[in-house]
């Protein structure tokens, strides 16, 4: 652990601040995961975590801070790795985001035959071999994403997302939409590819069952700031009344959400 | 005061969209002619744009070009001016009823198919998986698309121009009674390069704005299965009349003088 931290952050956010309009979603959040880490962010519904995520992915531009990645500004590096054909970052989508145009091993090896140029067949070969990695048969390459159920989509992503063996993980609500044995399983196999990756995670989720299956470290995200952040194991007794609240998912305390649905 | 308030608000909506419509086409201008190129779906594309919309477009021709005989003879009998028929039929469906309503129909057909597509692809993030796996939405899913859309629709439009004149053809020599050979000798007579080729000009613009229209508005599609059909929508009502638009200066472009 020590050793660790000498070593420069794999991901560094310094003071990340974004709006929508009047609605200031980030407020200077602040941020750092070390190689190895398996960080999960949660959070209530709307609270920002998404954002976090489509900054990090350079997706949207932030109003105000930054956001490195090994030493690379964040909405850089996605432009730069294309052109170097290096895959540094994988990305769970929470409904699998699989495209419905490609079959299955096709979805799977599209990172690699986009940055590597890999060729067809060896790239159905490597597509087989994530499915099998993820629990699924050889059998299931060749069909197309409607024809899968919600845990098989949520396979084939991440089979997607780790098929170019990326430095880090970013994953989207694990479990949305799936039955809670489902919902296990996925965790338990996201947990042991970030481990056989040896990549750095980073998880968000408003499951606390799921996270704290996938965390080694949690954090918590609210009105646009980490107000919480420490060993999984130490969540219960983070002595933070928002913390509290929301890991035992109480209605009544410090946050008064969006109860009534007003945003 | 309110009523002058939203006219304004209104007027400045629509400034702004016709900015992010410019800045979308020069965005993917400028990513279309750097590589990579994708050209197995610049194939793709042309087959879907062009081959796929033959029947349509071919109906539509040979209908117009039927109709227009007739009503040109009806009213050129007024002043006996029926031998003009032919002259009229090829000139009318080159210059004019053959790039634009090939190009509308087109609109209907493919920029609506497009924003659906490209609209859903963004509303379940797709999009944003192009982004994570190294690829370039522009170049990946804009691109081939208005580089087939551009070079296609002339094709079409020629096509369309054919059966148009076969279809003036028809009515003339099998319901008017015109003489086959002395009709298509007239026709030929009529026919100047110019008029076909400020037709294929026409094309290949309407080409371009169709499938820009179908890309930018799913590009930009926002929230769910509502979101999706309000893209759908705006992209052809906004390609057909960027199209009739366009047709008009195209026009003068070649003919005012």
């Amino acid at each position: 652990m020590t050793q660790k931290q000498n070593l420069p952050p794999k991901i560094r956010v310094r003071g990340l601040s974004k709006s929508f309009g009047r609605k200031a979603v980030l407020q200077g959040l602040d941020l750092e995961l070390h190689q190895g880490d398996s960080l999960v962010i949660i959070g209530g519904s709307g609270s920002g975590k998404s954002v976090l995520l489509k900054c990090m992915l350079g997706l949207l531009h932030p109003d105000a801070g930054n956001i490195e990645i090994d030493g690379t500004p964040a909405d850089r590096l996605i432009h730069r790795e294309r052109e170097e054909g290096r895959a540094k970052i994988g990305m769970l989508f929470q409904n699998a985001a699989l495209f419905d145009s490609l079959n299955v091993w096709r979805n799977v090896s599209f990172g690699l035959m986009q940055s590597k140029g890999t060729s067809a067949r060896e790239s159905r070969e490597i597509a087989i071999a994530k499915l099998a990695s993820v629990g699924l048969a050889a059998d299931v390459a060749e069909l197309y994403p409607a024809e899968l159920s919600g845990g098989m989509r949520k396979r084939v992503g991440l089979a997607r997302a780790i098929a170019t063996e990326p430095e880090i993980l970013f994953i989207d609500e694990p479990t949305a939409g799936l039955d809670p044995i489902m919902g296990h399983a996925i965790d338990e196999l996201i947990v042991a590819c970030v481990e056989k990756l040896g990549a750095t995670a980073l998880t968000i989720t408003h499951d606390m069952a799921s996270a704290r299956r996938i965390s080694k470290r949690m954090a918590m995200l609210y009105e646009g700031k980490l107000i919480w952040d420490g060993p999984t194991r130490t969540i219960e007794r983070s002595g933070n009344p928002y913390v509290d609240q929301f890991i035992n998912g109480r209605p009544d305390g410090p946050i008064q959400g969006n109860l009534a649905g007003v945003d | 005061m309110g009523a002058l308030r939203s006219l304004g608000r209104t007027f400045l909506a629509f400034l702004a969209a016709v900015g992010r419509l410019i800045v979308f086409a020069l965005e993917a201008l400028y990513r279309t002619v750097r590589p990579p190129y994708y050209l197995s779906h610049v194939g793709r594309q042309t087959i879907e744009i062009g081959y796929y919309s033959l029947p349509v477009v071919g109906l539509t021709a040979i209908f117009t070009g039927m109709v227009l005989a007739l009503q040109s003879y009806t009213g050129f009998a007024r002043f006996s001016a029926e031998s003009a028929i032919p002259q009229v039929v090829v000139v009318t469906i080159t210059r004019e009823l053959g790039p634009v309503l090939a190009g509308l129909m087109v609109a209907g057909r493919v920029a609506a198919a497009m924003a659906a597509e490209i609209g859903t692809m963004r509303v379940t993030e797709q999009i944003d998986a192009l982004t994570t796996l190294y690829t370039d939405p522009f170049k990946y899913l804009v691109a081939p698309r208005l580089i087939a859309g551009t070079l296609v629709m002339p094709v079409l439009v020629l096509v369309a121009d054919i059966i148009g004149v076969f279809g003036g053809f028809l009515v003339s020599v099998y319901k008017l009674g015109f003489n086959g050979a002395s009709f298509l000798q007239n026709t030929v007579n009529a026919l100047m390069t110019q008029d076909v080729v400020s037709g294929l000009v026409k094309a290949a613009v309407f080409g371009f704005i169709v499938t820009l229209m179908g890309c930018y508005h799913g590009y930009n599609s926002r929230g769910g299965a509502q979101g999706v059909g309000k893209a759908t929508t705006n992209a052809v009502v906004s390609a057909s009349i960027l199209l009739l638009c366009f047709n008009y200066f195209i026009t003068e472009l070649f003919f005012a003088r």
